[in-house]
């Protein structure tokens, strides 16, 4: 397996990244997919995403070895965006592909579990009238990333 | 020397997202560096005033407070992570 990693501030096409995954062979049964969009809740104008340069690559590398470890994957994209980011946009690209379907689908899965905990990125929220937070990190997304042990 | 890195609100609470410092002897792990910065400044003692909401990492990989650190290294200070 040969992963696909990218942090970016451009969009990612999800087709196009889907395609990559099986384009020249045949022995790719099923691509699962996870696509991960920003939401306007509480009347937000747009995310900000901040990363760790260097770091924010490794941990993903070593969460998709991790996951290539553990299943039988043929291939895998990581894509996350970082910088400004609008409602309805997407945040992360995770792709998983395998020859089936169980296998796809539990790697997609863990992949995001342990991106969402194990990558350094952080989201600043901004809202109508220039307030800004920063997104508190939630204990229920911890538990999940446990439960793959 | 030890680089230190500052991100989301510890950079914007310490006023700078990165900053070379040559701590005393006595500062031999990561508590002890967090410690030690808080005097910097007003704004280096917010950051850290809430240490249970500190995440750290020597040389790009996550690491907890007993970490030792030395001069050459980098050190990274930041909110537990948000991504995804």
């Amino acid at each position: 397996m040969d992963p696909t990693i990218r942090v970016q501030e451009a969009p990612f096409d999800l087709s196009a990244e889907t395609a990559a995954l099986s384009a020249g062979r045949v022995d790719v049964g099923g691509i699962a997919s996870f696509l991960g969009l920003c939401r306007a809740d509480d009347g937000l104008e747009a995310l900000v995403l901040e990363h760790y340069p260097g770091m924010t690559e490794r941990a993903i590398a070593g969460i998709v070895a991790k996951a290539g470890e553990r299943w039988p994957l043929t291939g895998c994209t990581v894509i996350h965006r970082v910088g400004r980011i609008l409602p309805g946009e997407g945040i992360v690209l995770v792709l998983a592909a395998s020859r089936h379907r169980v296998a796809a689908l539990e790697a997609c899965a863990f992949l995001i579990d342990w991106l969402k905990t194990h990558a350094p990125f952080w989201k600043r929220e901004e809202f109508a009238g220039g307030t800004e937070r920063w997104v508190a990190a939630r204990e229920e997304d911890a538990a999940r990333t446990r439960e793959w042990g | 020397m030890i680089r230190v890195l500052y991100f989301a609100w510890l950079r914007q609470r310490t006023g700078t997202g990165e900053e070379e410092v040559s701590p005393p002897a006595e500062v031999h792990d990561l508590g002890g560096l967090m410690r030690w910065l808080s005097g910097r400044s007003p704004g280096h003692a917010s950051a850290f005033a809430a240490p249970a909401q500190v995440r750290m990492a020597v040389n790009q990989e996550f690491c907890g407070p007993d970490h030792p650190v030395k001069p050459g290294d980098e050190v990274a200070f930041f909110p537990p992570v948000t991504g995804g």
